[in-house]
């Protein structure tokens, strides 16, 4: 690799040639502010907030924008420099809303920290008020055009990484605003929901839809028998909101933070993940055996649902009719548990926890309610849970641990590992060799579908027959994927897609600041988490078994096509009507 | 009189730059040149036929100051707003204009005859108050003028 030297503040770097001054003054422990720059994402260089002196170079230079050459001699910490910064820093505050303190990223905004840093008392330009409406049209993201800085970060993750391509900038200079097209709401374009422009946002311009008042509301209700479910993904995350490393949180705090909020009953969607493994399992072997459509892919993220429905309508008979596991638990709640503990669902009410913007719109999709009500109320993102329990003063890191509720809260390794890309993969094969082959699997761990690489492949001999598999995260590697096999490039008999880069670790809902560097931490302490516990398949939960004994009967069967599977519709990329145009 | 457009219909002015190679702009003015604005479903089908997702579209189309998107009416009546014009009571003007067509500066009729508009001084200040219609002229015209006027169209 071919290397250069250069000096910054006095101190000696040596970095690969190509690398930035704001990279290179890392490496040595200087700070350079940013707020166009991501490091997931391409350089913008537009905000100039990270300026910096280059010796021989008259003007101030972008630190995010300009490569390391040889014998370069930086300041990065001069008045001159400092000075630019406040100015810059001003110029963007005087054309944005002084609202920190009830802002929904209060204390999570890159622009509210550099104020605070760079000491911002007075701003020495007129404040605008932009004026702009809200955008509330959609059920998952909601948006404050007022607050955006037009870094342009939402647009490159949904174009680049999701190509949903929902924002553009529209006009020109002093006007130029960030919007989805013809400045609709994002509940009326091809939005897929998947909060990925919330992860990317810098400061509080897009927000999820925060219903955890709602939930308060159903709590306070001496009527309402209030239960919650909790997705896999979330336990590794939340740690980060209190300050740990991501998984270092104890499963059983969460569970007891959960009842001290005052849920009536804690059980985990890993139980319905583990159902779902056996009711997908045997729609996978039906559907080889009997010529079924094929590939069949996964339906669990509700994001490449929506996807799939805009923009490969032509494959929607190859996705699995069953539901997520957040609306089968919300379906059975509401019957199976209802019976069992002889309370009327009319008063039960559903709360699940999801990594997830997109199972805000799930939840609400009108075949949603085969339990007769909504099968499932309120969804809450990881950052709304940890809303709750900040606001319900619970120190969560010291809190003694408690067991989750039965039988809705006993789970497997296989369940956990749905949080990562490739994990609904992997629990469905350990289950599926073994239910196809009926020899034990010697090593139930398949690596080749584990970790951060956009599309993974692998075969496994199933019986005697050769099973394809492929595995992609965010809906862009899913589009390839898809395309390759319209072209007939490409034949699978099984994929998992899940729209969120990472899996649902790395979902919309997740704490601010999920970077790919985060995200692989959160995918080790899965693995781990599933290393650790004593059941690791499917089909071996005999809380599973009890449900199909007392209640199901058999996968496929009548109960679980009523309650389980679903159908999909079909939707233009322009779901514009007439009326607007 | 009438304008002289033909408003060829939009898809087929858009057919012709299908498979053209950077040819987004070049649409972009054809439709303009025809409708003297980009209609809002304009840029949903040139997203559809040139494949370029919706909002790039759209963020070309506004970046432009020459295009205007939006459906706009089929006559455009423009009054100069620069000084002389101004001096002379266009203001006045304006507001008898606005009364008779029922729409404010910038808004379109509901019949989509008329679309209101300012416009930059069009060199017969001589004759202030001036407003256009489409590309013909009027001067020195006076409120109970109006109603005769736009009859003609
Ligand atoms: S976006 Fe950031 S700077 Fe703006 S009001 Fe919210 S917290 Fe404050
Ligand atoms: S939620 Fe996802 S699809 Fe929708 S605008 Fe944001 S990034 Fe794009
Ligand atoms: S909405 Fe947020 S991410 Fe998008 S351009 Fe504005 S500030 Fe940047
Ligand atoms: S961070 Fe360098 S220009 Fe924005």
């Amino acid at each position: 690799m071919d290397m250069v030297t250069a000096i910054i503040d006095g101190c000696g770097v040596e970095v690969a040639k190509g690398t930035t001054i704001l990279e290179a003054a890392k490496t040595v422990g200087i700070k350079i502010p940013t707020l166009c720059y991501h490091p997931d994402q391409f350089i913008k260089a537009n905000c100039r907030v990270c300026v910096v002196e280059v010796e021989g170079v008259q003007l101030l230079q972008a630190a995010c924008a300009t490569a390391v050459n040889e014998g370069m001699v930086v300041k990065t910490n001069t008045s001159a420099v400092r000075d630019a910064r406040k100015t810059i820093l001003e110029l963007i505050l005087a054309h944005h809303p002084q609202d920190c303190l009830h802002c929904i990223r209060n204390q999570k905004c890159e622009l509210q920290t550099l104020a605070s840093e760079y000491n911002i008392r007075d701003i020495r330009f007129d404040q605008v008020d932009r004026g702009l409406a809200l955008d509330l049209t959609s059920p998952s993201i909601h948006r404050d055009p007022n607050k955006c800085i037009k870094c342009g970060r939402c647009i490159e993750v949904c174009e680049r990484v999701q190509t949903v391509a929902v924002y553009s900038k529209y006009d020109r200079g002093f006007d130029v605003g960030v919007a989805p097209a013809l400045n609709l709401g994002l509940g009326d374009v091809a939005c897929i929901n998947c909060g990925q422009c919330v992860l990317a946002c810098p400061v509080g311009a897009i927000y999820e839809n925060d219903q955890h008042d709602q939930v308060w509301d159903a709590i306070n209700d001496p009527e309402k028998h209030v239960v919650c479910q909790m997705a896999p993904a979330i336990r590794v995350a939340l740690a980060e909101e209190f300050g740990l490393n991501s998984g270092e949180l104890q499963m059983g705090k969460i569970v007891a933070a959960l009842r001290q909020i005052g849920f009536d009953k804690v059980m985990h969607t890993n139980f319905t993940a583990d159902l779902t493994i056996i009711e997908e399992g045997n729609e996978l072997l039906q559907r080889i055996n009997n010529g079924g459509k094929l590939p069949m892919i996964t339906s669990c993220s509700p994001g490449w649902i929506k996807f799939c429905e805009h923009n490969f309508p032509d494959f929607l008979e190859n996705l699995s009719t069953c539901k997520s596991p957040q609306q089968m638990f919300g379906a059975l709640v509401k019957t199976y548990y209802a019976e069992k503990s002889g309370i009327d669902p009319a008063k039960i009410y559903s709360v699940s926890f999801m990594p997830c913007t997109a199972k805000k719109y799930e939840c609400a999709r009108p075949e949603m309610n085969s339990s007769g009500y909504q099968d499932v109320d309120a969804v809450l993102t990881t950052r709304e849970l940890a809303r709750m329990i900040r606001e319900s003063g619970i120190d969560i890191v010291n809190i003694a641990p408690e067991e989750f509720d039965a039988p809705m809260g006993i789970y497997t390794g296989a369940a956990v590992i749905f949080g990562a890309t490739g994990g609904v993969m992997e629990a469905a094969l350990r289950t599926v060799y073994e239910v196809a082959t009926g020899d034990t699997l010697n090593d139930i761990n398949f690596t080749a579908v584990r970790g951060m690489e956009g599309i993974k492949e692998a075969t496994v001999n199933l019986a005697g027959t050769e099973v394809k598999v492929a595995v992609a995260h965010t809906t862009g590697n899913a589009r390839k994927l898809l395309e390759a096999i319209r072209a007939g490039e490409k034949f699978y008999h099984f994929i998992e897609v899940m729209a969120c880069p990472g899996g649902c670790i790395g979902g919309g809902g997740q704490p601010i600041g999920t970077i790919n560097e985060k995200r692989q931490f959160r995918i080790d302490a899965i693995y781990e988490e599933d290393l650790g516990l004593p059941m690791r398949k499917s089909h071996e939960n005999p809380a599973i078994t009890q449900i199909y004994e007392e209640f199901l009967k058999t996968p496929l069967g009548h109960k679980s096509h009523e309650l389980l599977h679903t159908h999909y519709t079909k939707r233009s990329l322009y779901p514009f009507s007439k009326e607007q145009l | 009189m009438t304008n002289n457009y033909t408003n060829r219909p939009i898809d087929q002015i858009i057919a012709e730059f299908k498979d053209v190679k950077g040819g987004l702009l070049p649409a972009l003015h054809a439709i303009d040149d025809e409708y003297r604005a980009i209609p809002q479903e304009a840029l949903v089908k040139l997203s559809q036929v040139l494949n370029i997702p919706v909002a790039q579209v759209y963020g070309v189309a506004t970046f432009y100051a020459k295009f205007a998107v939006g459906q706009r009416g089929r006559n455009i009546i423009r009054f100069c707003e620069s000084a002389p014009c101004h001096i002379a009571g266009a203001a006045k003007l304006i507001a008898d204009m606005e009364d008779q067509l029922g729409i404010k500066v910038g808004e379109t009729t509901l019949d989509g005859k008329f679309t209101l508009e300012f416009c930059q001084c069009v060199g017969m200040c001589q004759s202030a108050p001036v407003f256009t219609i489409n590309q013909q002229p009027y001067y020195n015209v006076l409120t109970d003028e109006i109603p005769e006027i736009l009859a003609r169209f």
